[in-house]
C-alpha cells in the first residue's frame, strides 16, 4: 500500500517536468529552430531551487502559501487518479468532486498569492483566471458525469476502469469522443496555454495566469513551475486513458503505454501552440460556454 | 453501418451549434455546405448500394453541397454584404436555446411511436434537433442571407427525416422538394438583389419598418 503511493507519486514527480520540455521542443520544431534541450525543465528547477527568496514588505504568508498549495494540490489529486491501467493508491465513492474541487483549492490560493501583493496587474490576472476556470468547471463536471454514467460508478477507478474499450466500441462512442475534445479544451484552459493563454507571454495587459505569478522568486516560483508540470501531467492522464484504454495485464506495459500517450498528448499540444493564434479574450468564454454545451450534449446522449 | 451513421449525424448536430455560434457568415455557409455534402451520405449509409439510393445521394450532394452554398457565396460577393452575422439575440444565448431545444428534440424522440427499428439510432432526434436549429436561425438572424441559411438548415433537417422514408418513398417526391429548395433559394436570391437594389441593405428590419 505505501510502497503502491510512494510508486505511484515517484512516478509523477520524476515524469513531469519533461512535458514542458517536449512542448518546448515540438514548437521549436515547427518553428525551425534548434529549442532547448529535453531536459532543461529539470535544469531550470534546480537552479531556482538555489536561489533567494526575495518578499516584498506588503505581502503576508498568504503570498508564500500559494506555491506551496499549487505544488501539493496537484500530488493530492494524482493519489485518486489511476495512471493509466495502473490503479489509484486511494479510491472511495465520490472522490470525482474532490478531484475537481482540489484544483479549485490550488486556484483560490494562486488568486488569493496574487491579490496579496497588492499590485494591479495582478489582481486583473486574478480575475481572469477565476473567470476563465469557472467556465471550464462545468465541462469538466459533466465529462466525468457522462463517464460516471458509462461506468457506474463514482470513484475516478472505476470511471477510468477496464469497461472503456467495450464503451468505445458501444453506441457511447460519439459521447465518449466528444468528451475527448471537451477534456482537450479544458487541459488547454486549465493549464493556461495557447489558444486561451500564451505561457511565454511578457506584456502584462495581455497575460493570465503568468501574471499572478511576476512577483514570486527562486524556489517558490520553482515551486510554481514545478506545481504546473504536475498539474499538466495530472489532467493529462484522465484524456490519455480516455483515448488509450487498454489493459495489456502486465504492469510495465501499462506504465509504458500511459507515458507513451503522454508524450504524445505534449507534441499535440505543442503542435496546437504552434499552428493556432491566441483567441481574443472576449472569445474566450464563448469558445468555453460552447464547450460546457457540448459537454451537455454529451451527456444527453449516454442518458437517453 | 450503424456506427457510420451515428457519427455523420453527430458530426450534423455540431455543426448546427457551430452554425448558431459563429459570428462569421461565410463560415456558416461553408458549414451548412459541409452539412448538406453529409448528409447526402445518409442514403447510402441507411439503405445500401441501389440506384434509387444513390440517385439521391447524388441529387442531394451536388444541389446541397456544392450549387447552393456556391450561389450564396456568390450573392455575398456581388451584394457586397457585410460579413458579420448580426444576430437579433446575442450568440452565447441562441447558442443556449440550440441546445435546449437539441435536448428537447431527443427528449421528444423517445416518445414518439416510432417503428422498432427508428427507435435506436439518432436519426429522428437528429432531424428533429436540425430543424429546430434552422427556425432558430430563422428567428434571431436580422439579414436575409441569414434567413436562407436557417431555410437550408431546416430543409436539411426535413431531408434526414425523408431518409428514413426514402424506400416508401418514390423519388419524385424527393426531386420535388429538392427542387422546391433550389426555386426558394433563386427566388431569395432575387428579391435580395432587389431589396439591396431598393434600400441599399438587406437588413430585414428595416423591412418592417416600412410599413409604419
Amino acid at each position: 500500500m505505501i510502497a503502491h503511493l510512494l510508486l505511484h507519486l515517484l512516478v509523477l514527480l520524476l515524469f513531469a517536468p519533461l512535458l514542458p520540455g517536449v512542448i518546448a521542443r515540438t514548437k521549436a520544431r515547427f518553428a525551425g529552430r534548434q529549442g532547448p534541450p529535453l531536459l532543461q525543465p529539470y535544469y531550470d528547477l534546480l537552479r531556482l531551487w538555489r536561489k533567494g527568496f526575495v518578499l516584498s514588505r506588503t505581502t503576508t504568508w498568504v503570498f508564500s502559501a500559494g506555491p506551496v498549495v499549487g505544488l501539493v494540490v496537484p500530488l493530492l489529486a494524482a493519489l485518486l487518479l489511476p495512471f493509466g491501467a495502473l490503479s489509484a493508491p486511494l479510491s472511495f465513492e465520490g472522490d470525482l468532486i474532490l478531484f475537481v474541487y482540489l484544483f479549485a483549492l490550488a486556484r483560490f490560493f494562486t488568486a488569493a498569492a496574487a491579490l496579496d501583493t497588492g499590485s494591479s496587474f495582478e489582481g486583473m490576472g486574478a480575475a481572469r483566471e477565476v473567470t476563465f476556470s469557472c467556465l471550464a468547471e462545468p465541462t469538466l463536471m459533466f465529462a466525468l458525469l457522462v463517464l460516471a454514467k458509462l461506468s457506474g460508478g463514482l470513484s475516478l477507478q472505476t470511471l477510468f476502469g477496464a469497461h472503456l474499450p467495450a464503451a468505445w466500441g458501444s453506441g457511447a462512442g460519439p459521447a465518449l469522443g466528444l468528451i475527448l475534445v471537451c477534456l482537450f479544451v479544458v487541459l488547454l484552459v486549465e493549464n493556461s496555454r495557447i489558444p486561451f493563454d500564451d505561457p511565454n507571454t511578457h506584456l502584462e495587459l495581455t497575460m493570465i495566469h503568468e501574471v499572478m505569478v511576476l512577483d514570486h522568486s527562486g524556489p517558490a516560483f520553482g515551486m510554481i513551475l514545478y506545481g504546473a508540470a504536475l498539474k499538466l501531467m495530472v489532467l493529462g492522464s484522465l484524456l490519455v486513458r480516455l483515448a488509450l484504454p487498454w489493459n495489456s495485464g502486465f504492469w510495465l506495459f501499462d506504465l509504458l503505454i500511459y507515458l507513451g500517450g503522454l508524450l504524445l498528448l505534449a507534441v499535440l499540444i505543442g503542435v496546437v501552440e504552434s499552428v493556432m493564434a491566441r483567441l481574443r479574450l472576449v472569445r474566450v468564454p464563448q469558445v468555453l460556454i460552447g464547450t460546457s454545451l457540448v459537454s451537455v450534449f454529451a451527456l444527453v446522449l449516454v442518458l437517453r | 453501418m450503424s456506427d457510420v451513421n451515428s457519427v455523420i449525424l453527430l458530426v450534423v448536430i455540431l455543426l448546427n451549434f457551430f452554425t448558431l455560434g459563429s459570428a462569421r457568415l461565410v463560415a456558416c455557409i461553408r458549414a451548412v455546405a459541409l452539412q448538406g455534402a453529409l448528409l447526402a451520405l445518409l442514403p447510402v449509409t441507411v439503405h445500401g448500394f441501389s440506384g434509387h439510393s444513390l440517385i439521391l445521394a447524388l441529387g442531394a450532394f451536388t444541389l446541397k453541397g456544392l450549387f447552393i452554398p456556391w450561389l450564396l457565396l456568390r450573392a455575398i460577393r456581388e451584394v457586397r454584404i457585410r460579413r458579420e452575422m448580426e444576430p437579433l439575440i446575442g450568440l452565447v444565448p441562441t447558442l443556449f436555446l440550440g441546445v435546449l431545444a437539441t435536448v428537447a428534440a431527443f427528449l421528444f424522440a423517445d416518445r414518439l411511436p416510432l417503428l422498432l427499428e427508428h427507435q435506436e439510432g439518432l436519426l429522428v432526434p437528429a432531424s428533429l434537433a436540425t430543424m429546430l436549429t434552422g427556425f432558430l436561425l430563422l428567428m434571431t438572424r436580422r439579414k436575409a442571407i441569414t434567413q436562407v441559411v436557417g431555410y437550408l438548415i431546416l430543409e436539411n433537417g426535413i431531408f434526414v427525416f425523408g431518409v428514413l422514408l426514402s424506400t416508401a418513398m418514390p423519388l419524385v417526391v424527393e426531386a420535388g422538394v429538392l427542387l422546391d429548395l433550389l426555386v426558394a433559394v433563386f427566388v431569395m436570391g432575387i428579391v435580395l438583389n432587389q431589396i439591396n437594389r431598393e434600400f441599399a441593405t438587406i437588413n430585414t428590419e428595416r423591412l418592417s419598418a416600412l410599413k409604419e
